[in-house]
């Protein structure tokens, strides 16, 4: 399973990537295949900002649902719009184009408290 | 947890394992999404050896079954299967079952994995019949075929010309193995079910010969998941979801299985006061066209108030629409209803239908 570096990681299973003051995020390379097949994500289209550590929105998979927590807080700038028809392409591409989306990050310092590559994957195999 | 005699197979195969009913069982191998269309399109096969098998066995086999079960075992000859239930005396679903008539004084009665111990203990508090009972669920291997490849499948392997219908079996030599060869499953599509007894060595032989005689037509290994969904497009009862000791088979739509001018059976008294006082409630199939994912334990609205809830939903990969089955208040029950899927709060309009979902071309 791949966990890249240079991404950080929280405990539910999101990924943020942070280019300047934007994050993209969206789900790892685990909790996809956990989730298995990924049938549609469900964030609300008029959702304008997110909090560090509550919900954004609901991945629904055959087999389960699952929250999305959000690694930051922020604005949000755009939500994939690929997944209203393809979601599946997170079980493809989780850190690629199956990212979810893409936030203005207001409190940088929040970023410290999450995880890089190496401590998500030890949490993993605890 | 208990282990079927294809899990080292499973294993090599990468499934993803989980505990169900007891056992470590295959709930995907790769996707449930692929493997239910592999089912639905060509051919796939499930190791359902977790499945109980009861034999019965005497001169009285057939009043036991007559007593125990709702339908009406005298109809079967040798060689036919039915699908049947047990009840309690009040009418509740201890299991729902095939039976298998094997002659005229032997039966077997195939039960549901989670359900072994206590259909067994049933069986034996109400054999007033001196039969003999013998639970063999653990020497039985069960694979499930499935698809409309899967009859030229197992042709190529079988020592006699396939041409059992639905709801029939015979005894076959498969892959080398002498084992039952039923024309029955749980997907709706064509399907055989081989039952057959033997170490891990020869299950592994039956299943690789029956990918090798599939390999023309792409067969796959098919998971639990895609099980669930299978018999979901076609509204098939799961015991434990859609059916349990709190439910009737009337309610539930089972009253084709149960016959209720038999004669006397376990819960008969019970099911005809609920015949005669009406239902209060009906399992009903329902498709949404929204985007949504009904689960197992939701509510189920009209006009403000909850009328009942769900008790099996997926997205259909068929359909690639929401479907559920559900109880819902007898008033409300009726075909071209609406009612609403509540999902975390939001109501999701949702139509009653008819069954099965995926309709067969």
């Amino acid at each position: 399973m791949n966990f890249p570096e240079g991404l950080k990681y929280t405990k539910d299973h999101e990924w943020i990537k942070v280019e300047g003051n934007v994050g993209t995020i969206g789900i790892t390379d685990f909790a996809q295949s956990e989730l298995g097949d990924i049938v549609f994500v469900d964030v609300d289209p008029d959702l304008e900002e997110v909090t560090f550590g509550e919900s954004f929105g609901t991945i629904e998979a055959v087999k389960t649902v699952s929250d999305l927590y959000s690694p930051c807080t922020g604005k949000v700038l755009e939500i994939n719009p690929k997944l209203e028809d393809e979601p599946q392409i997170i079980n493809g591409d989780p850190y690629g184009e199956g990212w979810i989306i893409k936030v203005e990050i207001s409190d940088p310092d929040e970023l410290n408290k999450l995880m890089d590559s190496a401590a998500y994957k030890a949490q993993l195999n605890q | 947890m208990k282990k079927t005699k294809l899990f080292p197979v499973h294993e090599k195969l990468g499934a993803k394992i989980v505990e169900f009913a007891g056992f470590a069982m295959p709930v995907q191998y790769r996707s449930i999404i692929e493997e239910h269309l592999a089912v639905r399109n060509s051919v796939g096969v499930f190791d359902v050896s977790h499945m109980g098998e009861v034999i019965v066995k005497g001169e009285k086999a057939l009043d036991f079954v007559q007593y125990i079960t709702v339908n009406n075992a005298a109809k079967l000859t040798p060689g036919r299967v039915q699908y049947s239930a047990m009840c309690y005396p009040d009418g509740g679903i201890v299991d729902d079952l095939l039976v298998y008539k094997i002659s005229d004084d032997e039966f077997m009665l195939v039960i549901n994995a989670s359900n072994i111990e206590k259909d067994f203990n049933w069986m034996n508090e109400n054999n007033k019949f001196g039969v003999e009972l013998r639970n063999e669920s653990d020497e039985f291997s069960l694979l499930a075929v499935q698809g409309p490849k899967s009859q030229e499948t197992i042709q190529k392997i079988i020592d006699k010309p396939l041409d059992i219908e639905y709801y029939h079996y015979f005894y076959a030599n498969v892959a080398g193995v002498d084992m039952l060869v039923s024309c029955t499953g749980y997907t709706g599509e064509l399907g055989y079910e081989l039952y057959f007894k033997g170490d891990e060595k020869t299950a592994e032989h039956v299943w690789n010969t029956v990918f090798e005689a599939g390999k023309e037509f792409n067969i796959q290994p098919a998971g639990l998941g895609a099980r669930d969904s299978l018999r979901l497009e076609m509204g098939y009862c799961l015991y434990g979801n859609d059916i349990d000791k709190t439910t009737n088979p009337l309610e539930a739509g089972l009253g084709w299985i149960t016959k209720l001018k038999k004669g006397e059976f376990i819960g008969r008294e019970a099911l005809l006061k609920v015949k005669e006082e009406g239902l209060k409630r009906k399992l009903v199939p329902m498709v949404s066209d929204e985007r949504a994912f009904p689960r197992h334990g939701y509510d189920l609205s009209k006009d403000g108030k909850v009328v009942g809830y769900i008790t099996s939903g997926t997205v259909s990969p068929v359909l690639q629409k929401p479907i559920a089955l559900g109880y819902v208040d007898v008033q409300f029950a009726n075909e071209g209803e609406t009612v609403n899927f509540v999902i975390r709060g939001k109501e999701i309009p949702a139509k009653i239908v008819t069954l099965p979902f995926v309709k067969k071309s």
